[in-house]
């Protein structure tokens, strides 16, 4: 699934930028990715790496400053279209609690969206149906309840059961399991999983969680300071990793035996003040030891700015040490 | 002498829904300088814990069995002791930094404050002492002039950490310390934590539902299910090799990133946490259970003999009562 022919994709993105403060902040910064139908992305980064502003562009949320985005074929603007591209396109936040109307009974939340995209059936049923494919079962226990009265794990399956009635190409998941507990989180993104082997749905997760690229996703496109650094097959990515940033992501996940952490330290980038070359340099271990400029190429980790190898496979990176080679 | 005895605790919130029991019976000792994780889902009691080892529960909840600090009753002391005991000899980090602090003062005097309560220092020593130990967690000790909402996330949580040091503790209660942080915040303050304990001798006791966190930060573990410690043993071998059902439900919620098992295969324990006032007959994990047998809806079985220093509350676990 990783290998995904052009023209099937369900979310093509290109050169997107995406700024805020007439252009002091640039949250994002020419990125550019393909999801396949079926596929599940899994977009991770730091808090401020513009992860969560890019999925929010992808649903005309956030106006682009440059580069154009393409859901099935057809571009994502903010005026008209906007309420088809909604219908296709669902997301699914990090706390259902907020994302839920507390005065609105199950029954409500998942309906609410059937009628504003006017699906087509019998209503009730619909709406029984797409919780009990959620996995709340039987769906007419769940039906007139409140929002307060239902798990944190509950309120999430409502939420995907709201997203999934409408039938959608595509499921924007925010840090879908990050508010939940340990034992509910697998739960969760089995569910998740299910939803695109069954309706083949695709997915883009973003998320802080390793651990949840590794249970759910086809590709990781690991995002740094509002560019994507490195993006390919979760295997190989994970497994692999070649950008200095996500070697160290990966170091201080604490399941990962004899791996030597690598803290970077300060604290998570300013995208007000990105720096001059390589926008990684100053926290890059690389450079920091002095390797980088032993083998001759210091220079241009400060001085070149650059983008993701241009494509030589599936598996990319946009490194300097990785691209001289 | 423990620096923290726990004798079978139990604590029973009063609500208008009736009584809710929230920890049933814990038992738990911490030696000076060790590091214990206290790991379970929201409503297993854990929280609860932290707050009755300094008093700090609700008004009107039922306390019953002894919280013993340095040997000292807890529940015994008057206020004037209390007072005295709390910072001085175990403080708590809390999980959410922005609440904890008071937003409208500058991070400075918050520190400066509590030092001043447990001393005779004047002023210029206890300012001299906040930049000390704004430093000591990693903060330059200008920043005591910020207001809380000019910091990050993780540098409120420094802040934090240094408030809890201001007066020498010799425990440290953390609970759920990095859950709010990103990944490399999150490295950072992990770091911070277990520098501190080794260097200081703390004993510390780290309370969170992630459980590879734990295993990464303490020397022992406990898991809790429905108010209750229901495993005990090495961080290590209870992660590695649970022995109660729960356990290793939990240990298999965090995939090991490369393991063939887990790739496409995320694992969760199907229902929801228990209900604290209505818990199910028997074993409370039953109807959860993937090995229960008959006799688990009727008998709920304590803390047996799992090897060594080990323990677990479960049928298929064969040794003695502990």
């Amino acid at each position: 699934m990783s290998e995904n022919p052009v023209g099937e994709s369900v979310v093509s993105l290109t050169n997107v930028q995406v700024q805020f403060g007439g252009g002091r902040v640039r949250a994002v910064d020419t990125v550019s990715l393909e999801v396949g139908r079926g596929e599940v992305v899994a977009l991770v980064g730091e808090s401020g790496c513009g992860k969560t502003t890019l999925i929010r562009s992808i649903i005309g949320l956030e106006p682009l400053a440059h580069g154009s985005i393409k859901v099935e074929g057809k571009t994502v603007g903010m005026g008209r279209g906007v309420r088809a591209l909604r219908q296709r396109v669902q997301m699914i936040f990090q706390d259902p609690s907020g994302a839920l109307n507390p005065r609105h009974s199950i029954y409500e939340a998942v309906a609410e969206g059937l009628r504003i995209h006017k699906v087509k059936g019998h209503e009730p049923t619909l709406v029984a149906e797409a919780l009990a494919a959620a996995g709340l079962r039987p769906a007419e226990r769940y039906l007139r309840r409140f929002p307060h009265e239902l798990s944190g794990g509950q309120r999430q399956r409502v939420l995907i059961a709201a997203a999934m009635a409408l039938q959608p190409a595509l499921l924007l998941a925010d840090e879908p399991v990050a508010s939940l507990d340990a034992s509910i989180r697998g739960e969760i993104l089995a569910l998740m999983r299910s939803f695109v082997d069954t309706h083949g749905v695709s997915i883009i997760a973003v998320t802080h969680d390793l651990g949840l690229a590794w249970n759910i996703a086809d590709r990781v496109a690991v995002m740094y300071l509002g560019r994507i650094v490195e993006v390919g097959p979760t295997e190989e990515v994970l497994g692999a990793p070649k950008h200095p940033y996500t070697q160290a992501l990966l170091s201080v996940v604490p399941e990962i035996e004899g791996m030597e952490q690598q803290i970077l330290v300060g604290e998570t980038p300013d995208p007000s003040r990105i720096p001059a070359g390589c926008r990684f340099h100053p926290r890059c271990p690389l450079l920091a030891s002095g390797e980088a400029d032993r083998l001759g190429f210091g220079d241009k980790c400060r001085g070149v700015d650059l983008e993701l190898e241009p494509e030589v496979g599936t598996h990319q990176v946009a490194c300097h040490a990785v691209q001289l080679n | 002498m423990s620096v923290l005895e726990l004798q079978d605790l139990c604590v029973t919130y009063r609500t208008d829904g009736g009584l809710v029991p929230a920890v049933r019976g814990v038992n738990l000792t911490l030696e000076a300088g060790e590091t214990v994780g206290l790991a379970g889902e929201s409503g297993c009691g854990k929280s609860t814990i932290a707050s009755s080892v300094l008093r700090l529960l609700p008004k009107g909840t039922k306390v019953s069995g002894k919280v013993l600090l340095d040997g000292e009753d807890v529940y015994a002391m008057n206020p004037g002791r209390l007072r005295a005991v709390r910072w001085t000899s175990a403080a708590i980090v809390f999980q959410g930094a922005l609440q904890s602090l008071n937003p409208v003062r500058r991070i400075g005097q918050q520190i400066e404050e509590a030092i001043l309560l447990h001393s005779t220092q004047p002023h210029t020593a206890a300012r001299a002492r906040t930049g000390e130990l704004l430093e000591r967690v990693g903060l330059p000790a200008a920043r005591a002039d910020r207001f809380p909402h000019e910091l990050s996330g993780g540098q409120r949580q420094r802040v934090l950490i240094a408030l809890a040091l201001a007066c020498e503790p010799k425990l440290l209660i953390a609970d759920e310390p990095t859950t709010a942080l990103d990944v490399m915040v999150q490295a950072q303050v992990l770091a911070l934590l277990e520098e501190l304990q080794r260097e200081q001798g703390l004993a510390l006791l780290f309370i969170t539902h992630d459980l590879s966190v734990l295993t990464h930060t303490c020397q022992r573990l406990a898991v809790m299910y429905a108010g209750r410690i229901v495993e005990q043993g090495a961080s290590k071998e209870v992660f590695v090799d649970p022995k109660h059902p729960y356990s290793q439900a939990l240990a298999a919620a965090f995939p090991t990133i490369g393991d063939p098992q887990s790739r496409m295969n995320p694992q969760g324990l199907a229902g929801d946490p228990p209900d604290p006032s209505d818990l199910p007959s028997g074993c409370p994990f039953n109807p959860r259970c993937a090995v229960a047998v008959a006799e688990c809806s009727t008998l709920d079985v304590s803390l047996r003999h799992a090897g060594v220093g080990r323990s677990a509350a479960c049928v298929h676990v064969d040794g003695p009562d502990v």
